[in-house]
């Protein structure tokens, strides 16, 4: 990554550490992050409509949508690299209405979302898609915590060190992607 | 008669998926570093240069270059003239079985579709493509393919009267829509004329090529290089961060179709193009 603009942040975030970002913020992130994509979503989102506690404490949490390779022996995750967001859009509102105040992702997120984000004040940050062998390397702990039958859906609990993401949707309503695709598109 | 013994294919399918998750091609690598020479966006070039240093670990510590091992897909062009011991089939799928096994790769694969969507936990079944062909050798192509590039690919049976016009401006349509989710830099494999699963499975057959190899015939190949020329115009570039580097390739394989129809199909993949052949 380069070196300009960068923020350094420490997960748990608080409300104060995500309405300071705006999109195209280069971040690291260092701190704690639980990794949960689609099927982990569609049982938390069953507890949350069920009125029943949540398998770990969301508030200020961020949430990573990726399903790593299985770790070598001796190492602490495989490849980790982040999966498309759009599949969570469905679930996002309501684990941000719930107090989750981030995710780390890659791809658009839809206008309900983005709402979402602004009234729920919480961010949605992309890591770089397809370099999971790189990202692995910045994760220093991996637990499972729940939902181990999921395989690699499982929700684990990382503990990461500068991790780099970018700001790609801000409480403000900025959008990276149509920011850079305006910026570069060609007649 | 040559014989082969079908252990010998699940060792080979083994050992392609797992080199093909680990080692990128040097095409790949070449096409990543031409772009970044190319490429306007300071954010552009970075995701390029991570790209590259991903490359590079992944070869070094022998872990998959991304976390999404794909579903595999096996091309068997077998010999008519070879004998094989054994079930082609279920080699094949031991083979994969084994591989993603050893290679600490990830089982991608839920039965059924609907849910409750249970993971199969050994990757299996890959998608086996069998061509019977002159000769007595095999050749076996393992192709692992991400589910995110998959899920922003598109068919569409155009009418003869819209021609290449119609076709170009689908394919421009389901690049623009997919935008950053599949992982840009793309590699886009364009099925055109057949029917409606030919086209699909061109598409696929077209992702094989090395990148931006250009097609044999002229014609196609020019089309090819224009169509290439429209994506990067785009403005997607890398991760979607905006820039010029939307594409890396863009693969055409025509056919000839019905009177009546001009079937596209659009199978687009991410910049982890994988695949990794052997011919027993």
């Amino acid at each position: 990554m380069s070196e300009e603009k960068k923020v350094f942040l420490s997960a748990p975030l608080t409300d104060g550490d995500v309405t300071a970002l705006r999109c195209g913020d280069r971040v690291l992130i260092t701190g704690v992050l639980y990794i949960a994509r689609d099927a982990a979503h569609a049982r938390l989102v069953s507890l949350l409509n069920e009125g029943k506690p949540l398998p770990f404490d969301i508030q200020g949490q961020i949430i990573y949508y990726v399903g790593p390779t299985p770790a070598r022996p001796g190492s602490v995750i495989g490849s980790a690299g982040p999966t498309t967001s759009g599949r969570m859009d469905a679930y996002a509102p309501a684990l941000m209405e719930a107090g989750l105040k981030g995710m780390i992702g890659k791809g658009s997120r839809s206008g309900e979302v983005r709402e979402a984000m602004a009234r729920s004040k919480a961010v949605y940050f992309a890591a770089t898609g397809g370099a999971g062998a790189l990202l692995a390397q910045r994760i220093l702990k991996a637990e499972v915590v729940a939902y181990d039958d999921l395989g690699p859906e499982a929700i684990r609990r990382l503990e990461v060190k500068d991790f780099p993401v970018i700001v790609v949707n801000d409480t403000f309503g900025g959008d990276l992607y149509e920011k850079g695709v305006a910026e570069y598109r060609r007649p | 008669m040559k014989e082969i013994n079908s252990s010998v294919i699940t060792d080979t399918v083994a050992r392609l998926a797992i080199e093909a998750n680990r080692q990128l091609g040097e095409d790949v690598v070449r096409a990543f570093e031409s772009g970044r020479e190319r490429e306007r966006s300071p954010a552009g070039r970075d995701i390029l240069d991570q790209l590259l240093e991903n490359a590079r670990l992944a070869r070094k510590d022998a872990v998959p270059m991304c976390q999404d091992t794909g579903l595999a897909i096996v091309f068997l062009e077998v010999g008519q003239d070879l004998h094989i011991e054994g079930d082609l089939e279920k080699a094949v799928q031991e083979g994969v079985r084994q591989g993603y096994s050893a290679g600490y790769l990830r089982k991608s694969v839920v039965s059924p579709p609907i849910a409750p969507r249970k993971n199969t936990g050994d990757n299996t079944p890959a998608i086996i493509h069998t061509r019977i062909v002159p000769g007595s050798s095999l050749k076996i192509t393992v192709a692992p393919k991400g589910g995110g590039s998959e899920n922003m690919s598109a068919l569409k049976m155009l009418k003869p009267a819209e021609g290449w016009e119609g076709a170009r401006k689908f394919i421009l349509e389901t690049v623009e829509k997919a935008g950053p989710n599949p992982c840009p830099p793309l590699v886009i494999g364009v099925g055109l004329g057949g029917n409606f699963e030919h086209s699909a499975f061109l598409a696929k057959k077209a992702l094989l090529r090395t990148v931006a190899e250009r097609s044999r015939d002229p014609g196609t190949a020019a089309l090819e290089e224009q169509l290439t020329e429209d994506i990067n115009r785009l403005g997607i570039g890398p991760a979607g961060f905006g820039g010029d580097v939307t594409a890396l390739g863009v693969h055409i394989e025509m056919h000839p179709c019905h009177i009546a129809s001009l079937p596209v199909a659009v199978n687009i993949n991410c910049h982890a193009h994988r695949h990794k052949e052997a011919i027993l």
